[in-house]
């Protein structure tokens, strides 16, 4: 349990550090340190599968970050300038809001169940009838692909998506020359 | 897109393979051990994508390899539906698993299960190999 308070403030250090550092490389590797350490924090909790998919899509993540910045430019511009008024007055709203949405949610999270503690009334249903029912060993499959498989099809969508966004915003065709 | 050195691209060519059979054993067995159809369908663009680094390519085969990847995203996606709409077809539910059961802890198990890995790793790894070359290596955008 304590370790994962560790991590937890590790990431939070190297959150502050992505956001913050001059040098967009380090910026990245920092970003892979809080990625990294989703994973581990999920192999501690023991949800392998997560684990997996969160080290992967964390690679290739910061294969792209990295991609694009040799191509275009190492150093973030925009850090540790003066702020204007109404950068200043942002933050100040943003701190108030966050405030705000700490005072009203304190309520609702002591009513939650604990930490390590799920109520389980409906995943003891999956985990009672998931190799009965499907067939498969592994229950994170049966509940994606069989009880919850609308789901699957919904997050396909989406990445259908995002992948045709990118390559609607990226293409050659359609874009107004430069003269 | 330059390539890298010798070294890169040799090491890559041995590794490449390994990369490629690990993920489609994540694929295979994703209803036996942990990993799936996403995990396993990253890998695999993950090995696309280190081949497209370590050798580059010139900008047209760029934009080959990026309609190429866009035709087998759509191929995944369909796939997916279309097990979803025969089960809908043959027994009446859609994405009801309709195959026989097997015997649990077998490769020939689970149903449909299997094949909706096998469709959803097509479809995420087109769609992420896509993406990286649409954000990272389409150089014909910039040269005109």
């Amino acid at each position: 349990m304590i370790e994962l308070y560790l991590f937890l403030v590790f990431m939070l250090i190297a959150a502050i550090i992505a956001t913050e550092i001059k040098d967009l490389l380090a910026a990245v590797i920092s970003l892979g340190a809080v990625g990294f350490s989703v994973a581990i924090m999920f192999i501690l909790v023991q949800a392998p599968d997560l684990a997996i998919v969160q080290i992967v899509i964390e690679v290739l993540t910061i294969v792209l970050f990295i991609a694009v910045i040799l191509r275009t430019t190492h150093v973030d511009e925009t850090i540790r300038k003066k702020l204007s008024g109404t950068q200043i007055f942002s933050i100040v709203m943003f701190a108030i809001f966050a405030i705000l949405f700490l005072i009203v949610m304190f309520r609702s999270l002591q009513e939650m169940p604990d930490f390590g503690n799920p109520i389980m009334r409906v995943a003891s249903e999956y985990i009672k009838l998931g190799l009965p029912k499907t067939g498969g060993a592994n229950l994170v499959a049966d509940v994606i692909l069989d009880f919850r498989a609308l789901d699957t099809l919904g997050e396909a969508t989406v990445l259908f998506t995002s992948a045709i966004g990118v390559v609607a915003l990226m293409r050659k065709s359609g874009r107004k020359k430069k003269k | 897109m330059k390539g890298m050195s010798l070294i890169v691209k040799t090491i890559t060519n041995i590794v490449i393979g390994f990369i490629f059979i690990y993920g489609v054993y994540i694929i295979l067995h994703g209803h036996l051990t942990p990993g799936g159809g996403f995990a396993g369908g990253v890998i695999i663009a993950g090995a696309f994508v280190l081949k497209f680094l370590a050798f580059g390519k010139g900008a047209k085969s760029e934009k080959k390899s990026s309609t190429t990847a866009s035709v087998f995203e759509s191929i995944g996606g369909l796939l997916f539906v279309g097990v979803a709409i025969s089960g809908l077809l043959l027994a009446g539910t859609f994405f009801l698993n309709f195959l026989p059961k097997g015997e649990p802890f077998h490769l020939l198990s689970a149903g449909i299960i299997p094949l909706c890995n096998i469709a959803i790793s097509i479809k995420v790894g087109a769609g992420l190999f896509s993406i990286f070359l649409a954000l990272a290596a389409m150089k014909y955008i910039m040269e005109d």
